[in-house]
């Protein structure tokens, strides 16, 4: 199996942690960039949180007249209204109609007056409503549930390790979730359920990462006690970097596939998990592992917890 | 170690047989699987995968509770008029209805009588002879809940008239209904059946005065003014009728649509006691006219020409055929008790449904086919028994989802693919464990053991974090999002077993039948 030693690495010895604080800047810079572009820019809200009217109108009748159809739509005193081709044959458009002012029966209505208009030469292969009432709720549904799932994974690392590893599991997983939301709004993409689900998977990868490394650093800590905890974080980075660069790429190539056969509904979805995936990966290495660094881990604690495994085999 | 015991065995054979039982109906096709009883179907999928409307209704309970207020006002208005007694400003305010007695000798009695109304309304009475009564939050409370349950009741028997297929009809929260109607393509008529609240009601028409005087303000007291349904030439636009209520819809027991003179109308059936009421209402008011109002609106005001002793009788009014066949539709179904909004519509044509499918189906395959390639370049033999681990995997969840009944849909596809990952993380980290440990020296079977051991630890604090974090999803997260949370949980329970318990076996079972010394690994 000459193969594996050309994929994967082992016995190295790159030192990781002594580009801390080059990791550091870009982590500020990307959180820093991620909290400016939302203040100042926001988000590409989709109806599901905006509230509004999406309408998927594919023409029976050739390809479709875009500029004879917004000069319709723009007539109907609907606000703003916009129109975007999209697929192969040209024949399907996505119509977007901002949130109507008045209550949910308006919504309605203007839906009503957009079929009217178009006429018969359209079929409607998806229509959405929502709603102001209920794109509130799910903005609110939505931030609550992740961000409860970010505190109850830092509890568990606590309960399991120790508060430092809480702590770090916590900003690490926070700054994936960030740093997303700071893609989303500079690239303007679209911001919809299907992205919280994105980046909820974003999120389970990037501590699944950080348990992994821990749970490495935690059986150093127990297995060389007297290692200084530079070297020993390096080491638990280069023990698993074979781990990680291949689970990385099977889960990268699976991303790929997801990308560019997966159809239009799971393009979004499929670059924010390519960038969670990266973002994801560095930030287990570069700001779970080196913040460890700044507290005191040798508090006695796990060093005291026996190694059942190491007392029985050796 | 390398003997397993029994009952692990036949675990892990029991449970393999389970996801090969459960999961195989979704290989057939839809007539095929129809044909399977009820526990053994395929994994229902969410309407954004096979097409179909979902409509998100809310029931207005605020109307319910101004309703009861409004009777309230009613029956202490009638009362107190029964009684003579003399009383000024009566009216229903926020949620008091207030009523001030006049003569103070008058109070006493009039207090009785109020407190006798409604058992559910509390009397409060002031020196100045003021009284207001007001209904306990108990009672607000379950005049609200009835009026869900009963909405819910009617938009379940409006949607079986229709007669679409497998209709989903649940109640979400306090005041919310969803209504899940696969393969329709256009919910427009269905919104246009439910958004009418169908409340049928006769009343007399008010001939003391004209509705243009009435245009003006000048209603009499105990009549109302109302807007025509249909505007026509040659009919008014508005009618002024007594609030009197002769007979209700509520008493109906059938309606269909039928012809008169050619034009299509709607024909109705009182039960015992309508016909009663509706055969005095007409015997008594021979000669003046009755209107037939819906939703507050008047349908038409036929003159009563004979008494209608029989119970039954016709609407006629400018229908079409389609509204004449809506109308008795409605009239079947019932009333409902308040009106409801769409808060929320999907609707997703099956063909792009069908699309999303074959393109979801088509990059998952691709996507596991170079996962299983990279595995095998990578860890050979041991590479291949990883697959099929992660396989296994696989088609335990998609038993699992089919047996508990879980809907598949769009993010849950996304649960999938961290599933997937996450199982592939597991037999990474015990081979790279393994590699590493008989790297320090240790034999072939003893690399193993600690290889697992080891990593277990590893697999399962990662794997229970992220369940903590799908627990959390599941309890406050809104429908995509607990689509997510159920097939990752799932699919993470699946995965401890397989890379942990069978693959293991797998792995032991081949070294040793291929009496190997060494691992394969470098």
């Amino acid at each position: 199996m000459q193969l594996i030693d050309r994929f994967l690495p082992h016995g190295t010895k790159y030192d990781f942690i002594r580009y801390r604080w080059m990791a550091f800047c870009v982590t500020a810079i990307l959180i820093l960039g991620s909290f400016t572009s939302i203040a100042v820019k926001g988000f590409n809200f989709g109806i599901d949180f905006a509230g509004g009217i999406l309408v998927e109108a594919q023409s029976t009748t050739g390809s479709a007249d875009l500029h004879a159809m917004r000069a319709t739509l723009n007539n109907l005193g609907l606000g703003e209204v916009s129109l975007q081709e999209f697929g192969t044959t040209g024949r399907d458009v996505m119509i977007r109609v901002q949130r109507q002012e008045g209550n949910e029966k308006t919504q309605m209505d203007a839906l009503g007056k957009v079929k009217d208009s178009l006429g018969a030469g359209f079929t409607y292969r998806r229509v959405e409503i929502v709603g102001p009432k209920v794109g509130g709720e799910l903005v609110r549904d939505g931030v609550l549930a992740v961000c409860l799932a970010l505190l109850a994974i830092a509890f568990y690392v606590w309960f399991r390790f120790e508060w430092q590893f809480g702590v770090g599991a916590l900003v690490s997983t926070f700054h994936d979730v960030i740093t997303t939301f700071g893609l989303f709004s500079i690239t303007g993409l679209e911001f919809n359920l299907t992205t919280v689900a994105a980046i909820l998977t974003i999120a389970g990868y990037s501590v699944n990462d950080t348990v992994v490394e821990y749970d490495r650093v935690r059986e150093n800590l127990r297995k060389y006690k007297t290692m200084s905890l530079y070297d020993l974080l390096n080491l638990a980075v280069n023990e698993t970097l074979a781990r990680t660069i291949l689970t990385v790429s099977t889960v990268f190539v699976t991303v790929l596939a997801l990308l560019f056969v997966g159809g239009e509904v799971l393009r979004g979805f499929s670059i924010a998990m390519l960038w969670g995936l990266i973002i994801g990966t560095f930030s287990s290495v570069y700001v779970a592992m080196p913040m460890l660094i700044y507290f005191n881990l040798r508090t006695g604690k796990i060093e005291e917890e026996a190694e059942p495994e190491a007392a029985s085999t050796n | 170690m390398s003997n397993f015991p029994k009952w692990k065995i036949a675990l892990v054979a029991l449970v393999s047989l389970f996801g090969i039982v459960f999961a195989a109906p979704n290989m057939l096709s839809r007539e095929q699987a129809d044909r399977l009883p009820a526990w053994l179907q395929p994994v229902s999928l969410g309407l954004d995968l096979q097409g179909g409307s979902y409509l998100l209704l809310e029931v207005d309970t605020a109307y319910v509770v101004r309703e009861q207020l409004t009777s309230l006002v009613e029956s202490v208005r009638t009362t107190l008029r029964k009684e003579k007694v003399k009383y000024s400003d009566l009216g229903a305010r926020g949620d008091l209805v207030n009523v001030r007695i006049i003569d103070a000798e008058d109070r006493a009695k009039a207090r009785e009588f109020l407190r006798k109304l409604d058992a559910d309304a509390t009397l409060e009475a002031k020196d100045d002879g003021s009284m207001s009564l007001q209904y306990s939050e108990a009672a607000v409370k379950r005049r609200k809940m009835a009026a869900v349950e009963q909405s819910l009741e009617i938009v379940r028997r409006r949607i079986d008239e229709l007669g679409t297929r497998e209709p989903s009809i649940q109640r979400q929260g306090e005041d919310r209904i969803v209504v899940q109607l696969p393969g329709i393509k256009d919910p427009d008529r269905i919104k246009v059946l439910l958004g009418k609240t169908a409340k049928l009601t006769f009343h007399l028409l008010d001939d003391t005065t004209t509705s243009e005087e009435a245009q003006k303000g000048r209603i009499p007291p105990g009549s109302m003014l109302l807007p025509a349904a249909e505007r026509e030439r040659g009919l008014p636009e508005s009618y002024v009728v007594r609030k009197r209520i002769e007979v209700g819809g509520d008493m109906l027991v059938d309606s269909k649509p039928t012809y008169s003179d050619g034009r299509p109308v709607v024909s109705f059936r009182f039960n015992a006691s309508g016909a009663k009421k509706f055969g005095d209402a007409t015997r008594e008011n021979a000669g003046k006219f009755l209107a037939i109002v819906l939703d507050d609106k008047v349908i038409s005001a036929p003159r009563i020409n004979e008494p209608i002793l029989g119970g039954s009788g016709i609407i006629s009014g400018s229908f079409s055929v389609q509204q004449a066949q809506d109308l008795s539709l409605l009239l079947r179904a019932g009333a409902l008790p308040a009106p409801l909004q769409v808060l929320e519509e999907r609707t997703v044509g099956p063909d792009l449904g069908a699309d999303s499918i074959r393109a979801g189906t088509v990059a998952s395959i691709l996507g596991l086919a170079l996962v299983v390639v990279l595995m095998i370049i990578v860890y050979g033999t041991l590479g291949a028994l990883a697959d099929l681990a992660m396989i296994l995997n696989l088609i335990l969840l998609l038993a699992a989802l089919s047996f508990l009944g879980a809907t598949l849909t769009l993010p849950g596809i996304a649960g999938v693919v961290l599933t997937m990952g996450m199982a592939v993380d597991a037999n990474v980290l015990i081979y790279e464990r393994m590699r590493e440990e008989q790297r320090n020296g240790r034999t072939v079977m003893s690399a193993i053991q600690a290889g697992y051991d080891r990593a277990f630890g590893t697999i399962f604090d990662a794997h229970v974090t992220t369940l903590v974090a799908a627990a959390l999803l599941f309890q406050f997260g809104s429908g995509p999002i607990r689509g997510f949370a159920v097939t990752l949980t799932l699919g993470l329970l699946a995965s401890l077993f397989t890379s942990v318990l069978v693959n293991r076996m797998m792995v032991v079972g081949w070294i040793r039948w291929r009496r190997l010394k060494t691992l394969p690994l470098a």
